[in-house]
C-alpha cells in the first residue's frame, strides 16, 4: 500500500466523518446552538409539566419559534419560560400562549392564540396570557369527582 | 595492539526476581576489535547483553561504555547514548510494516534531519555493504534467514556506530550462509574501525572472527582472553565447551531413583 | 488453599495490569506533547483503525436501523404514534446505540489487530530493537494508536448514526408508508444538541478506552504470564484485550449516561 493511496482513503473517511458529523448537529440537532434571527419573549405557565427545551412554538399549526429555556421561579411557584420567536412573526400584546400536546401521549408544544390588540410585543416582553399543560390524569380525576359528587 | 577499552564490566550482579541470573562478573572489552561472548545455554548470554544494551537494569554493578555508565544514566543520557550504538537482533527484529529499505532508514528519519537524496544514498550504501541492495523493496516475510540477519545489520550500521552488537549471528543459518556472516564482520571491523561484540555458541565462527573470547557459565565469567589462550586453557569446563563434551553431572544414584519413581517427597514429609 | 491463593494471585495480576493501563495512558499524554511531531503514522492509523472499518461500520449501521425502525413501528402502532418513530430511531440510535455499537466493532476489527500486532512486535524484539535505535517505543508505536483511536471512533459513530437514521426511514418511510415529514421533522424537533453532544462524548471516551486498553494488553505482554508463550501467547492476551474492552465499553456506557 503506498503512502499517497492511504492519505487520500484516509482523507475520504475523515471528510465522510465530518459531513456526518454535520449532518447530525445542523439538520438533526436543529443547530440550537446556532442563534437563528429572532426576538425573545417570556411567558409564565402555572404548569409546564412535558414540555422540553427545543420543543416547537406554533401558530395557527405552523412552526414559529422554539423553547429556548424553562425556568423555575421560586417566589411565585411559576415556571418561565423563554421562547425564540422567528423575525417577522407578530405577536400581539393580547395574544395567548398555550401547552398542548400532538396526539394523546405525543410531544408538549406551545401554541400562540392571536389577540385582537394592535400593539405588539417586542424582544424581552412577556405574555400575560398563558393556558397551562392539561394533565390527563387531572380531567379525568376530576371527571369522576363530579360525577360522584 | 591498542588496549583502550570501549566496555567495562565491574562485579555486575542481575537477577530476575529472586533468581541470580548473572553472579559478580567482571569484563573488559577493548576498543576496535571483535569480542565474543560465549556459553552454553543458560550460561547468562543473552541477560549480560540485554545489561549491555540497557534492557535489564542490574541489580548492582556497573556497565561503563565509552566513558557513560549506562547503569546510572538518566534516560536522556542513555537516549544520547544508543545513537552511537548499533544492535543486530537474534530474530532479526525488523518491523513487518516497512520494506527493508524503510527499516534500515528509519534511525536516519528520526534522529538526523538530511534530505531524502542523503537518506536514499546512505541507505543503498549500507545494504551494498551487506550485499542486499537488489533487495531494498522487499517486505521482511519475504526475506530468507540470511537475508534477515543481513538486513538487521545494516539497519544497525546505518547511523555509523563506534559499538556494534550482534546476538547470534549464525543461530539458524546454513554454514555456507554464516559463513559468510562471519566474513561481514570481519570486513565490518575493518573498513568502519568498528568495536564489536557478538554473543554465540557457534565454535567454529568463534575461532574466525574473534580478538578477544569470553566464556561464561552457570552466571559467571569463566576465562576471558585472546583465541590462543583460550585453547591453551586447561578449565575442564573450558575444554568440554570447546570439545562439545556434554556436561557431567553428579548424581546419587539412589537419590536419582527416589526423584524419579515419585518417593522422594513422602520420604521428606517423614 | 489452592483455590484462595489462585484468586488472590489472579485479582492481584489485575490489578496491576489497570495500573499499568493508566500509567500508560500518562506516558502518552507526556510524549504526545514532546517533539518531535510526526502526523504520518497518525494518518496510517486512522486509515487502519478509521477508514477500513467504514465498511463495516456502514453496514452494521443500516442493519441496527432498519430493526430498530421495524420494531419501534410494530410497537409504536399499537399506541397509533407511528409519527413519533423517526424520534425513536434517532435518540436511541444517537444516544445509546451509535456510540455502544460502534466502539464494539472497532474493538472486534481494529482492536484485536492493535493488540495482536504489538504483541507479536514485542516478542519478536521489534519493541527492544526500537529502544537500542534510541526511539522511544512508546510515542512511536502507542501514541499514533492512542490518537488515531480518539479521532477514528468518534469520526464513525457519526456515521454510523447517520446512516441508522436512514435504515430507519427505509423501513418507516418507505416499507412502511409512515409519512417523510413526521419521520424527518419529528426527529429534528425532538433531538436536541445535547444528545447529540452524549454520543459524542461517549464516542471520544470509547475510542480512547479501547486503544488504550487494547495498546496495553498487546505492549505490556512480556510483563504478564502469556509473555513467555509465545505465539499462543499473543492469542491469549488478544482475547483478554477483546473482552475487557467491550466490557469497558458497555460499563462505561452506563457511567457516562448515568452521570451526563
Amino acid at each position: 500500500m503506498n503512502k499517497i493511496n492511504v492519505q487520500l482513503i484516509t482523507g475520504i473517511f475523515v471528510v465522510i466523518g465530518i459531513l456526518s458529523f454535520s449532518y447530525l448537529a445542523i439538520t438533526v440537532a436543529g443547530a440550537s446552538f446556532v442563534e437563528q434571527p429572532g426576538y425573545n419573549l417570556s411567558a409564565r405557565f402555572t404548569s409546564v409539566s412535558g414540555l422540553r427545551p427545543g420543543a416547537v412554538v406554533e401558530g395557527a399549526g405552523v412552526r414559529i419559534g422554539t423553547v429556548s429555556s424553562i425556568e423555575f421561579d421560586p417566589e411565585s411557584f411559576e415556571a418561565i419560560v423563554e421562547l425564540r420567536i422567528n423575525d417577522g412573526v407578530l405577536v400581539q400584546e393580547d395574544a395567548i400562549a398555550a401547552i398542548r400536546t400532538q396526539g394523546i401521549i405525543g410531544e408538549k408544544y406551545i401554541k400562540i392564540v392571536p389577540g385582537g390588540f394592535e400593539e405588539l410585543l417586542t424582544d424581552g416582553m412577556q405574555i400575560y396570557e398563558t393556558e397551562s399543560a392539561i394533565s390527563l390524569e387531572e380531567l379525568v380525576s376530576r371527571y369522576i369527582f363530579q360525577t360522584e359528587g | 595492539m591498542t588496549q583502550e577499552t570501549a566496555i567495562e564490566i565491574r562485579d555486575l550482579v542481575v537477577e530476575y526476581g529472586n533468581r541470580r541470573i548473572l553472579n559478580s562478573i567482571d569484563l573488559d572489552i577493548p576498543l576496535g576489535q571483535i569480542s565474543v561472548i560465549m556459553g552454553g545455554s543458560g550460561a547468562g548470554k543473552s541477560t549480560l547483553l540485554r545489561s549491555m544494551l540497557g534492557l535489564k537494569k542490574p541489580t548492582s554493578g556497573a556497565i561503563r561504555m565509552l566513558g557513560t555508565d549506562i547503569c546510572t544514566a538518566s534516560p536522556g543520557q542513555l537516549q544520547e547514548f544508543r545513537k552511537q550504538m548499533g544492535v543486530a537482533f537474534q530474530g532479526g527484529a525488523l518491523f513487518t510494516s516497512m520494506t527493508v529499505g524503510e527499516n534500515i532508514q528509519l534511525p536516519l528519519r528520526q534522529h538526523t534531519r538530511l534530505d531524502e537524496n542523503t537518506i536514499q544514498i546512505m541507505t543503498r550504501i549500507k545494504l551494498d555493504m551487506v550485499n542486499m541492495l537488489p533487495h531494498e523493496h522487499l517486505m521482511p516475510s519475504e526475506l530468507s534467514g540470511g537475508m534477515t540477519k543481513r538486513a538487521a545489520l545494516a539497519r544497525a550500521i546505518i547511523m555509523d556506530p563506534k559499538l556494534l552488537f550482534f546476538d547470534e549471528p549464525s543461530a539458524g543459518l546454513d554454514p555456507i550462509t554464516s559463513a559468510e556472516l562471519d566474513e561481514l564482520i570481519i570486513k565490518l571491523k575493518q573498513s568502519m574501525n568498528m568495536t564489536i561484540v557478538v554473543v554465540t555458541h557457534e565454535l567454529e565462527s568463534v575461532f574466525k572472527i574473534a580478538d578477544r573470547i569470553a566464556i561464561l557459565g552457570d552466571g559467571g565469567l569463566i576465562l576471558a582472553g585472546t583465541p590462543e589462550e583460550i585453547r591453551a586453557s586447561d578449565d575442564p569446563r573450558v575444554v568440554g565447551l570447546l570439545n562439545r563434551t556434554p556436561r557431567q553431572v553428579n548424581v546419587d544414584v539412589d537419590q536419582h531413583l527416589r526423584r524419579l519413581s515419585g518417593l522422594q517427597e513422602a520420604s521428606d514429609k517423614k | 488453599m489452592k483455590t484462595v491463593e489462585s484468586l488472590g494471585s489472579s485479582l492481584l495480576a489485575s490489578l496491576e495490569q489497570t495500573g499499568r493501563t493508566f500509567l500508560l495512558l500518562l506516558i502518552i499524554a507526556y510524549r504526545i506533547v514532546q517533539p518531535p511531531y510526526n502526523l504520518y503514522p497518525i494518518v496510517r492509523q486512522i486509515y487502519f483503525i478509521g477508514a477500513r472499518s467504514l465498511g463495516v461500520i456502514v453496514i452494521s449501521g443500516v442493519t441496527i436501523g432498519m430493526v430498530l425502525g421495524l420494531q419501534f413501528y410494530n410497537t409504536l402502532e399499537r399506541f397509533g404514534s407511528v409519527d413519533i418513530l423517526g424520534s425513536a430511531v434517532a435518540l436511541s440510535v444517537l444516544r445509546e446505540l451509535g456510540p455502544v455499537m460502534t466502539a464494539l466493532m472497532v474493538v472486534g476489527r481494529a482492536g484485536s489487530a492493535i493488540c495482536a500486532e504489538l504483541g507479536i512486535m514485542r516478542i519478536s524484539e521489534q519493541v527492544d530493537a526500537l529502544e537500542c535505535m534510541a526511539i522511544n517505543p512508546d510515542k512511536f508505536l502507542v501514541a499514533p494508536k492512542l490518537l488515531a483511536g480518539i479521532i477514528s471512533v468518534p469520526l464513525l459513530t457519526c456515521v454510523f448514526s447517520v446512516v441508522a437514521i436512514f435504515g430507519g426511514y427505509f423501513v418507516g418511510v418507505v416499507l412502511f408508508g409512515v409519512s417523510e415529514g413526521s419521520y424527518l421533522n419529528g426527529m429534528i424537533d425532538a433531538v436536541v444538541w445535547s444528545d447529540v453532544r452524549l454520543g459524542l462524548v461517549k464516542s471520544l471516551i470509547f475510542g480512547l478506552l479501547v486503544t488504550l486498553i487494547c495498546c496495553s494488553k498487546g505492549f505490556y505482554i512480556h510483563l504478564t504470564k502469556s509473555g513467555s508463550l509465545g505465539a499462543e501467547g499473543v492469542s491469549y492476551v488478544t482475547t483478554d484485550a477483546v473482552v475487557i474492552s467491550s466490557i469497558a465499553v458497555l460499563f462505561s456506557d452506563f457511567l457516562i449516561g448515568a452521570i451526563l
